[in-house]
């Protein structure tokens, strides 16, 4: 227990270390909120689906969340070879342990950043259905937190090079966050879209925090939340067996 | 021996390392050290042969071969966004050192590396030699009984490397610690070494005492041992996606 609440005070301490890094990993979801979330909204509007900003919210919560989730997993990268994961692979603790720790630490971070931004959507003008919601909401935000930090480790402990990590951001990662749902409804998609939307386990997480702060479920939360554990469990798994082959 | 698809790394090495003893680890780039060491610091499992450390393999039991070991490799393992102290505390905590004694034993091995005023530093502010230091305390936290150090000593200055095998040769004579040991410098080797292995394409050419090696070669000075023993042509090591790495590092490294 020691030994994964270390890393996890690890991570945290060095998120809240870097301020610089704070604000500028806020930059692009605020460039979404207010470009598209109040560039779309009249053409929301003019289509009968009321405030785009109450819809693409939760999106953008979602969003900072994946981000954050995947950096810190991808980060994993270049700590294998300059920096402190040699020092914990070499240690006599289980890797497992090890792990779980750095998962959970990365997922805690992203939680705070997503909520940070819950705030400045609140600024903006976003209204959650009731104060019951938030926390409520934010169970199912640690969930998608805990899902991509996974996923992320499971990568970050597979590839060897930084030409890797634009790999995974361009097919991976902008494709997680373009077919969830974060942006436009996902009532009467073509067919293909649809497909596409429905594997992708951020759409469960945003349709999620959309039915619990708006009440505007597609899936149900109950389903969401089977869904987010679900895949959260595999990655966990997967995770945990790719990091423990890690060889450096 | 241990190979990386049709590449054979090291092949036929074999040695022993007595108790209480320095043992340098010498040969040119590419010769297969690295890849010894981290054999026997468990990250690699060798192909085929035997390995046995503190009467134990580290390969049917790298957990306990853990504790018994310190190491510092090639590449800095410190994470530099936390302060020296950090480091050296989770680095206690990583290895079941209880509070008190990681406390009282942190202090004396900062106090002894001269980095105790520093202790909450970030480690990002600190020269090279400090971060060495830092790793090489770090790395004796949980009393191990071998210290591995591969090329400690690269790139600092004659000032730098001089207090470390100081404060090294002093450790491995108060508490017995067993050190491994690789560089490329010879005349380090040369003071600190009780012993030396000469290794080269994979293969050790050569072991004894410097004198021996001397002897043996029928030469002055290790270097010239060194070299007669390993030939002068330069060594071609294929670029590797690590040393690809190693290249963005020193661009962004602050």
């Amino acid at each position: 227990m020691n030994v994964i609440y270390i890393l996890w005070l690890r991570e945290v301490k060095k998120y809240l270390r870097s301020r610089a890094q704070i604000v500028a990993s806020l930059g692009t979801p605020l460039m979404y909120l207010a470009v598209l979330g109040f560039g779309l909204g009249p053409v929301f509007r003019k289509a009968g689906q009321g405030s785009y900003l109450q819809f693409m919210a939760p999106g953008v919560i979602g969003m900072t969340v994946l981000f954050t989730a995947m950096f810190s997993g991808i980060a994993m990268l270049w700590d294998r070879q300059f920096g402190f994961l040699k020092e914990t692979l070499v240690a006599p603790v289980p890797r497992v342990q090890i792990m779980i720790g750095r998962t959970l630490g990365g997922a805690t971070v992203a939680v705070i950043q997503g909520a940070i931004i819950f705030a400045v959507t609140l600024i903006a003008g976003f209204r959650p259905a009731s104060v019951v919601a938030v926390p409520i909401a934010f169970l199912i935000i640690a969930l998608i937190a805990v899902v991509f930090s996974a996923l992320a480790t499971a990568i970050g402990s597979s590839i060897k090079e930084m030409q890797g990590f634009q790999m995974v951001m361009n097919f991976l990662v902008m494709p997680l966050w373009f077919l969830s749902g974060a942006l436009y409804p996902l009532e009467g998609l073509p067919a293909v879209l649809a497909a596409f939307t429905r594997v992708d386990p951020l759409t469960y997480g945003i349709d999620g925090v959309r039915g619990t702060m708006i009440g505007a479920a597609h899936f149900g939360v109950s389903f969401d939340v089977v869904v987010l554990l679900g895949v959260g469990v595999v990655f966990v798994i997967a995770g945990a067996w790719r990091f423990s082959k890690i060889e450096v | 021996m241990r190979s990386f698809g049709t590449l054979i790394a090291v092949n036929d090495v074999s040695f022993d390392v007595h108790k209480g003893e320095t043992f340098a680890f010498l040969g040119p780039n590419g010769a297969g050290k690295t890849t010894t060491i981290k054999m026997l610091t468990t990250v690699l499992r060798p192909t085929s042969g035997t390995l046995e450390l503190d009467g134990l393999d580290p390969v049917v039991q790298p957990t306990q071969v853990r504790t018994r070991f310190g190491v510092v490799f090639q590449d800095p393992s410190l994470d530099s966004e936390l302060t020296a102290w950090e480091n050296v505390d989770i680095h206690g905590v990583l290895y079941h050192v209880p509070r008190r004694v990681r406390h009282e034993r942190g202090e004396t091995l900062l106090k002894l590396f001269e980095l105790w005023d520093r202790r909450n530093d970030l480690v990002k502010t600190f020269s090279g030699g400090m971060r060495r230091r830092l790793e090489i305390a770090r790395g004796l936290l949980h009393t191990p009984k071998v210290l591995f150090l591969d090329e400690p000593t690269q790139g600092l200055d004659p000032q730098s490397r001089n207090q470390m095998w100081t404060i090294v040769k002093n450790l491995n004579a108060t508490e017995g610690v067993t050190v491994f040991l690789t560089t490329h410098y010879m005349d380090e080797a040369d003071r600190v070494a009780d012993r030396i292995a000469i290794i080269d394409h994979g293969k050790i050419v050569a072991t004894g005492s410097s004198a021996e090696l001397k002897q043996q070669t029928g030469t002055e000075s290790l270097e010239a041992a060194f070299l007669k023993l390993t030939g002068t042509s330069i060594r071609d090591e294929e670029f590797s996606a690590q040393d690809r790495m190693r290249q963005i590092s020193r661009v962004w490294r602050r």
